[in-house]
């Protein structure tokens, strides 16, 4: 485990679809991170799903998000194949659970800005991450 | 919100459970390793344990509590194998390893209401026998539920979700691996008096810091140990409690909370904690300055930090000073903490340390603590838990306790 470690060789196992999320993941096929937007408030929240959780009123429309972030906090874990865990605060506002890859570990740091990118899983579905912009 | 819900919380009205019931019989099973014993059994041994300690029978409880430990029917399957032929009250509230701490105060509630008069709460599990050597492994869970998805993918796990905590709260207050390393170290020195601490060897912070990183920024001795084990409580209506001959230890106040990831609005710097602790300390009429011992959950050194800040021991993000320097052992800081060593030393069973608080503040209050550890003339103290995930979504549930 040297300074210039890199992350990332870990394949993450897939999602579980259900019928609320299937656009989510279809979405993220296309290359797309869908977050929930409240179209009568404006408020973005994330997980997406169909009722919001800040509003009784308004319906919830999926909407790419710009993929621009900063890490809000990491960790890495020291497991066989380390890997970077990590909440990113989305440019629209939610902070998000995603992974770090493509990154020196070492060098890392909160509030380091980071982009969109997407991961194979297991199972071969895209996995929207995250790499240093 | 309509005025009336608002008016009615703003006046606090509402029925108080202070004074309402007390803390009869505790149990800590003895066991951190039981293969030979099945979970329903240590169940069983902790159920016979609380209440021989109370000086009571199965026959006389009428009142059951368990949580997501329990196999099968939570309540159901219990009480069948335990023989609890007389129940008229239930409740399975499940909040992880906060759930007990909530049982005492739900079964304070429902004492007041004349729902029962004596209440049993067990927790028991054997983690370590099935094979759980860390918590770094994501488990992947049921797809029903509907973080599994968004979580599950990225390997998320127990021990990183806590180190996302520790690294938020290292970055915006400025706290140490060093300050985090104290609370492990005062933990080693209550240990060392438990001979059934599964660690009971003192250690330094610089051992604490050379031990391997798990999940940056926590090391393996920042984590909880992984258990098999369990304990029960007995929790009896006052003029029970007084008729038998144990020290009486009251309930004084409770309160609840979840916290959780907000829809995206998440804030890893604090805990439920924050919303429980006032609400209790409300109800007791005291304040932290007046706690002589406090059982803080313990799953993780930061967990331990974050709640004490939340609970009001200390200013929010004075933690790490709080803590530093020995303030958390017995006879030597401000706030003897865990003084039975605590999930970072001596136990987690099924890893839920919920109940182990509890009883460890029984035994201060009782003045049953080991004598190296034991708080003079300890008359109050916090129990605190905090069950699910720091990282991700928890119940907090905080009970101020009495000796009468």
């Amino acid at each position: 485990m040297g300074m210039s470690e890199t992350s990332a060789r870990r394949v993450p196992p897939g999602p579980t679809p259900d019928p609320s999320t299937r656009a989510f993941w279809d979405a993220a096929r296309d290359g797309k991170l869908l977050i929930g937007r409240n179209a009568r408030t404006g408020r973005f929240h994330y997980p997406p799903r169909p009722i919001d959780p800040f509003d009784d009123e308004g319906e919830v429309e999926l909407v790419p998000a710009s993929g621009l972030g900063t890490i809000y906090t990491f960790s890495v874990m020291r497991t066989k194949v380390p890997y970077v865990i990590a909440y990113v605060e989305l440019e629209e506002g939610p902070r998000i659970m995603t992974n770090i890859v493509g990154c020196d570990i070492a060098a890392l740091q909160v509030g380091q800005p980071v982009r969109l990118v997407f991961e194979r899983s297991e199972d071969g579905q895209a996995i929207p991450m995250f790499t240093p912009a | 919100m309509p005025p009336g819900i608002k008016g009615w919380r703003e006046r606090g009205v509402r029925v108080s459970i202070r004074g309402k019931a007390c803390i009869a019989g505790a149990y800590e099973h003895p066991a951190r390793k039981a293969e030979d014993k099945s979970t329903a059994q240590l169940h069983a041994e902790v159920a016979l344990g609380a209440l021989r300690d109370a000086g009571l029978t199965r026959a006389d409880v009428d009142g059951y509590f368990c949580a997501g430990d329990a196999p099968g029917m939570g309540p159901l399957s219990m009480a069948d194998y335990l023989g609890l032929n007389r129940l008229r009250h239930v409740d399975s509230t499940d909040i992880g390893g906060s759930s007990y701490l909530a049982h005492v105060a739900h079964a304070a509630g429902a004492i007041a209401l004349g729902r029962c008069d004596v209440a049993l709460i067990t927790l028991a599990g054997r983690p370590r026998s099935e094979g759980q050597a860390t918590g770094t492994a994501p488990r992947a869970g049921n797809p029903a539920q509907p973080d599994v998805q968004f979580e599950y993918p990225y390997g998320a796990a127990i021990a990183n979700m806590y180190a996302m905590c520790a690294r938020r709260h290292m970055h915006e207050y400025g706290t140490t691996s060093e300050q985090l390393a104290w609370i492990k170290v005062a933990a080693s020195h209550h240990a060392q008096h438990n001979p059934h601490a599964m660690l009971p060897k003192v250690v330094t912070v610089e051992e604490v810091l050379a031990s391997p990183l798990v999940a940056d920024p926590l090391h393996r001795l920042d984590c909880c140990v992984i258990s098999d084990g369990g304990g029960a409580l007995v929790v009896v209506r006052p003029e029970i409690a007084r008729g038998l001959k144990r020290p009486v230890v009251t309930i004084r106040g409770a309160g609840e909370a979840v916290k959780h990831q907000m829809g995206g609005d998440l804030d890893l710097t604090y805990t439920g904690a924050r919303f429980s602790g006032p609400r209790a300390f409300e109800e007791a009429g005291v304040t932290p300055a007046d706690i002589k011992y406090a059982s803080i959950y313990d799953s993780f050194t930061i967990t331990v930090l974050m709640q004490l800040e939340d609970l009001g021991f200390c200013e929010k993000g004075m933690g790490g000073r709080f803590v530093q320097d020995g303030n958390l052992i017995s006879g030597v800081g401000r706030l003897p903490f865990n003084t039975d060593g605590g999930g970072l030393c001596n136990n987690h069973p099924a890893n839920r340390g919920g109940i182990t608080k509890v009883i460890e503040a029984v035994r201060q209050l009782r003045g049953e603590a080991h004598p190296a550890v034991q708080v003079p003339s300890c008359d109050l103290a916090l129990a605190h838990g905090t069950g699910g995930s720091l990282g991700t979504r928890h119940g907090s549930a905080t009970l101020v306790l009495e000796r009468e």
